[in-house]
């Protein structure tokens, strides 16, 4: 598929990732306007991300058309920032364990919202069940 | 030329990644330009994940509760807060700017440069409304909210530093882009790549749609996590 041409693809290809995009973006907005909280808001929000991720490198980018030569030295090297992640999430967790078992940190801080500073109208929902978590 | 008859040849997926590693030739059969920007836009993948990785970091590690972002980020319009309204319109004009930068990769190769002109320059359009948008929410956030990088009165103090920071890069990321998209269309207004060939138009296209995926993550992570 790819030539000397560079890449030429006809246009409804990016019409319908366009509008396909812009349903995603739509979906992840929605998630939070509906207040899907928990787990189920991280699988989403995080699905959807990758979907748009995907669709913007493979079709917008091109990648999908490149020969494969091109299309590994691309994706295979962030591969390494997964390890990173990782590694950073546990030592991230464990950190904080040693910050309450052993430095008195306080477990059932909330956050403020601005509601509560500005004076305005709804209290802070939530906040409980997140304090009740820890 | 005789590269392109070699590739023309040449087996696709496994057997051609052989041929074109092994083979005593250039690797990529893309212009130089492209592969660079490529090469330049996987270590930016680095640098992006490394402060993503940092935030999350922060984030895990302090004992400080992490402030509410879906209700700071809310806007009040017509009398009643609407939660991250601003980051939707600035997520819908990103991935808009994309669309119009790809149309504009098209027309370039059609050699359509009246059309590849004006896709540009909406798309440089957006991305200044973008940067607009994003000086508007520091503007409230440092105001309104009193969120500053060494501190705010919600929770933790580290959600100003990563926040600015992060948000900041890439803002840069897309005034830079804006500029660069402009330089590249009044060439192609003048004709100059005519003869050079619009590839250059595809490379800066790969840029843009980087800053929009980079953008994909930090609305994730920064906005609805």
């Amino acid at each position: 598929m790819s030539s000397e041409a560079g890449q030429q693809h006809p246009l409804g290809i990016y019409y319908k990732i366009w509008i396909l995009l812009f349903v995603l973006s739509g979906f992840s907005y929605a998630v939070d306007y509906f207040h899907v909280e928990g787990g189920m808001r991280w699988f989403l929000v995080i699905t959807f991300m990758f979907l748009k991720a995907g669709f913007i490198t493979a079709i917008f980018m091109h990648v999908v058309w490149e020969r494969l030569a091109l299309v590994l030295t691309i994706l295979v090297p962030p591969l390494a920032l997964l390890f990173l992640i990782g590694f950073m999430t546990v030592e991230g967790n464990y950190t904080e364990e040693t910050r309450y078992q052993y430095r008195g940190h306080d477990r059932t801080l909330t956050p403020l919202s601005p509601a509560d500073l500005h004076g305005g109208g709804h209290a802070d929902e939530g906040h409980g069940a997140e304090a009740a978590a820890h | 030329m005789s590269e392109t008859a070699a590739i023309q040849g040449s087996p696709e997926g496994v057997d051609g990644l052989v041929e074109d590693w092994a083979s005593d030739k250039q690797t990529y059969n893309v212009p130089w330009g492209k592969a660079m920007m490529w090469i330049f836009l996987v270590s930016d993948t680095f640098i992006f994940t490394c402060f993503l990785t940092g935030y999350l970091n922060v984030r895990l590690t302090t004992t400080e509760p992490w402030p509410l972002q879906t209700e700071i980020f809310a806007l009040t319009l017509f009398g009643q807060s609407i939660p991250l309204v601003l980051i939707a319109i600035m997520t819908f004009i990103l991935i808009t700017s994309s669309g119009s930068m790809a149309l504009a990769v098209n027309f370039g190769y059609r050699k359509d440069k009246q059309k590849t002109f004006i896709a540009m320059v909406i798309t440089a359009l957006l991305g200044l409304s973008f940067v607009g948008m994003q000086a508007f929410e520091w503007t409230k956030l440092i105001v309104d909210e009193s969120i500053r990088p060494w501190g705010n009165p919600y929770g933790a103090a580290q959600f100003g530093s990563v926040f600015f920071m992060v948000t900041g890069f890439h803002g840069l990321h897309v005034t830079g882009g804006v500029i660069y998209l402009l330089i590249v269309a009044n060439k192609v207004r003048k004709g100059d790549y005519d003869k050079k060939g619009y590839e250059i138009v595809e490379i800066a296209g790969l840029y843009w749609h980087f800053v929009d995926l980079v953008w994909v993550f930090i609305f994730a992570f920064f906005y609805l996590l």
